[in-house]
């Protein structure tokens, strides 16, 4: 997918601009939040606290054991009958893809929705080189036909009004214009079903892959993953390396723990396992299986001690529901297939610092995030380190960080480092905010950074007397 | 009363430079409880709009002389959670690779409150004996709610304030969308972010927006200010500071 994170900024204002964009948020996510909330009211807090604890020292444990763990669902795969490849970048995964495609002259495939197929720009990948590839997820077909990116990483078409889907479907399929959701879902229905039936190979993402039995885990509330994964002949799941579980136990926990957080629901109402291709006594499913592992910038995170704990993610979208940012901007504005706060913090990583060094900027630090997340992870305390690292570690110190912003910091730091100067800045200050205040309140200043305080919201006058006046002339003698 | 307690407040640049009387309030607050209050004289800033920013180089530099500055102190008591969370949360993460001010900072951070929590949690009262008039509706600043886990200490002060009616405001945890530098970087962002917190605040119909953060506030009160909207911001300190125990402690 191509990278826009640089425009973060610019796709912010517009998205900030743009009326449907702002009542799909309102709406969609206000229906999120409500979900969950009764959700874990319903399972009892203590409890979800409980299994939020388990599910992060599960993961903790698993990433910290990433190559034991890698080489043992590999062999259980492989012992099941299916074939693993391992892909190091975007490049390798379309490769394994084509060289899968041409090898097996496919020329149709079916897919469930997959963020790491959005990651490596998968469909573009095959369509060129001539297979027809239809995304089966009722979100994602629509923003498919709309050629468009994910606007958020479990609900891909939260942006579009049921009218703009009823004009879509007008414009690209063969049928009559229907208004209501019920029968868009049907039109839907209608035209995909032959696409599930005539398809060579149908493509899947994986939630989770339990190491101990080789089984890949599909979590859907349409039934298409199934479909995906049983008809046609071959199936190829895709998986960033950091989906394994141990063991099949261990999806009691994040099985609930997903489907609470993600949409307020106690199960999702699909839970697919799957465990290789088709064995002889099995009525369906795939003659081959294919387990592709992407690492695609993940052993990044893997090194950095630091941002390690990012790697537990499961995917949920709960921070992006609760962020005020994303609440605002949407995930188009992110510009890369993941948004909101986690968005922020891995995308820097996996796209390079450089070219995403907006994104952990985009954030008040305000932490509603980390509260939601069920499995823990310290994001603003992430975005922090992120920044500390753009500004000042990676590529090369201070690179990142413009003039101005260097200048301004060394300023306030050569003011406050003493308080004589700090005294001074005071006096300083009052006589130059004088000529721009008025009544007490500053109501426009030309200069920046402050001049983009001033746009919506007064600016304080420098009291007459600072505190350490008053303390050393009055308080500190009562 | 707590005549053997010894507090030294670290008053935060921005109540020192436009808010003094804040600071003045913690003093009058803290004295009527009886706590025998300092004030050392050489503090400035905690360094956060530094390290906030990622200029470590800079925030370092400031945080080793806040921690020589505190390092006698019994107590610090902060009127911000922010800067509190500055000096108990993030010194200790802003010295991870130097192990000895990282002890420091960890030393350090137990003895920091932020002012609210200060009176209910170290000095054991709810009830400071003030008095006001008027609709008051209450900000939880995020880092005094997460970073700090500050939440019913505020509450449980303002519901003791003689006179006042409380409003709560309806999605009351949600960023104000002030940050720090997030407010002028990106002003956009923040001013929607505002917006939806001032409509709540507009629905509480409250003349008196409180919260233990003058940042936030001067956020808030700046766009209040600008529509000229009759609601007033206020630190919470100040609020406690009025009243007739005040007056008779004055």
């Amino acid at each position: 997918m191509d990278v826009k994170t640089a425009q973060f900024k610019r796709n912010a204002e517009a998205a900030l601009a743009d009326e449907q964009i702002q009542q799909s948020l309102t709406r969609a996510i206000h229906h999120f939040d409500e979900a969950r909330d009764i959700a874990i009211r319903e399972f009892t807090p203590e409890r979800w606290e409980e299994l939020r604890e388990r599910g992060r020292t599960i993961k903790d444990h698993t990433v910290a054991n990433l190559d034991y763990y890698l080489e043992l669902l590999s062999k259980r795969v492989a012992e099941a009958g299916g074939v693993v490849h391992f892909a190091r970048d975007a490049e390798e995964v379309r490769q394994i893809m084509l060289r899968l495609a041409r090898s097996r002259g496919i020329k149709s495939a079916v897919k469930s929705k997959s963020m790491i197929s959005e990651e490596v720009g998968l469909n573009h990948a095959l369509e060129e080189a001539g297979v027809e590839v239809t995304e089966t997820d009722l979100g994602e077909y629509i923003i498919q036909l709309a050629d468009e990116t994910p606007f958020h990483i479990i609900a891909p078409a939260m942006h579009k009004s049921k009218e703009q889907v009823s004009d879509l479907f007008v414009e690209h399929l063969d049928e009559p214009r229907e208004e209501g959701i019920t029968e868009l879902a049907g039109v839907a229905r209608r035209v995909l079903r032959p696409k599930f039936l005539a398809a060579d190979m149908g493509i899947s993402g994986a939630n989770f892959a339990v190491a101990e039995t080789g089984t890949i885990v599909l979590v859907t509330n349409e039934g298409n993953g199934s479909l995906c994964t049983s008809v046609p002949r071959i199936h190829v799941a895709l998986m960033g390396m950091e989906k394994i579980v141990p063991d099949i136990e261990d999806m009691a926990v994040f099985l609930r723990l997903l489907a609470r957080a993600a949409t307020g629901q106690r199960l999702s109402t699909y839970t697919t396992f799957i465990t290789g291709p088709r064995r002889a006594e099995d009525e369906d499913g795939p003659e081959e299986f294919h387990l592709v592992i992407v690492d695609n910038g993940r052993s990044r995170l893997l090194r950095d001690a630091a941002l390690r704990e990012a790697l537990r993610c499961i995917r949920c979208g709960a921070c992006l529901n609760i962020c005020p940012v994303y609440r605002k901007v949407g995930g188009h504005a992110y510009g890369w297939v993941y948004s909101g706060p986690i968005g922020a913090v891995v995308t820097p990583v996996m796209v390079g610092l450089e070219e995403a060094k907006d994104l952990p900027f985009a954030s008040s630090l305000c932490g509603a995030c980390r509260d939601v997340c069920p499995v823990k992870i310290d994001i603003p305390h992430l975005l922090l380190k992120l920044r500390h690292m753009i500004v000042e570690e990676k590529p090369s110190k201070h690179k990142n960080s413009p003039l101005a912003e260097r200048l301004l910091i060394h300023g306030y730091y050569l003011t406050v480092r003493d308080r004589r100067t700090f005294a001074l800045a005071h006096r300083a200050g009052s006589i130059a905010l004088r000529a721009f205040a008025c009544g007490g309140r500053v109501r426009s200043f030309p200069i920046p950074p402050l001049s983009g305080w001033t746009r919506k919201r007064d600016f304080p006058a420098l009291a007459p007397k600072t505190f350490h006046q008053i303390w050393q002339e009055r308080l500190s003698k009562e | 009363m707590n005549e053997d307690i010894k507090a030294s407040l670290f008053v935060t640049c921005l109540v020192d430079q436009f808010y003094p009387q804040v600071g003045e309030s913690v003093v009058s607050v803290l004295r009527r409880q009886g706590v025998r209050v300092d004030f050392p004289i050489d503090q400035t800033c905690c360094g956060q709009p530094a390290f906030n920013s990622g200029y470590h180089t800079e925030a370092k530099k400031i945080a080793r002389q806040v921690l020589k500055l505190l390092a006698n102190s019994e107590y610090v008591v902060v009127p911000s959670g922010s800067c509190a969370t500055m000096l108990r949360v993030f010194y200790p993460e802003l010295f991870e690779d130097e192990p000895e001010m990282a002890e420091a900072a960890r030393e350090l951070s137990r003895r920091v409150y932020e002012f609210s929590e200060f009176v209910v949690k170290v000095l054991g009262v709810t009830n400071v004996g003030a008095e006001a008039s008027g609709r008051v509706t209450y900000h939880a600043a995020c880092h005094l709610l997460r970073e700090l886990g500050v939440n019913r200490e505020p509450l449980e002060l303002l519901e003791n304030v003689d006179g006042i009616e409380f409003a709560p405001l309806r999605g009351n945890v949600a960023c104000c969308g002030f940050g720090g530098t997030f407010a002028v970087k990106m002003a956009s962002i923040s001013e929607a972010m505002l917006e939806e917190k001032l409509s709540e605040i507009e629905d509480t119909g409250a003349d008196t927006v409180v919260a233990c953060d003058m940042s936030c506030l001067m956020h808030i009160g700046g766009a209040l200010s600008r529509r000229r909207a009759s609601a007033r911001t206020m630190h919470l300190a100040e609020l406690l500071a009025n009243g007739k125990a005040a007056a008779d402690g004055r």
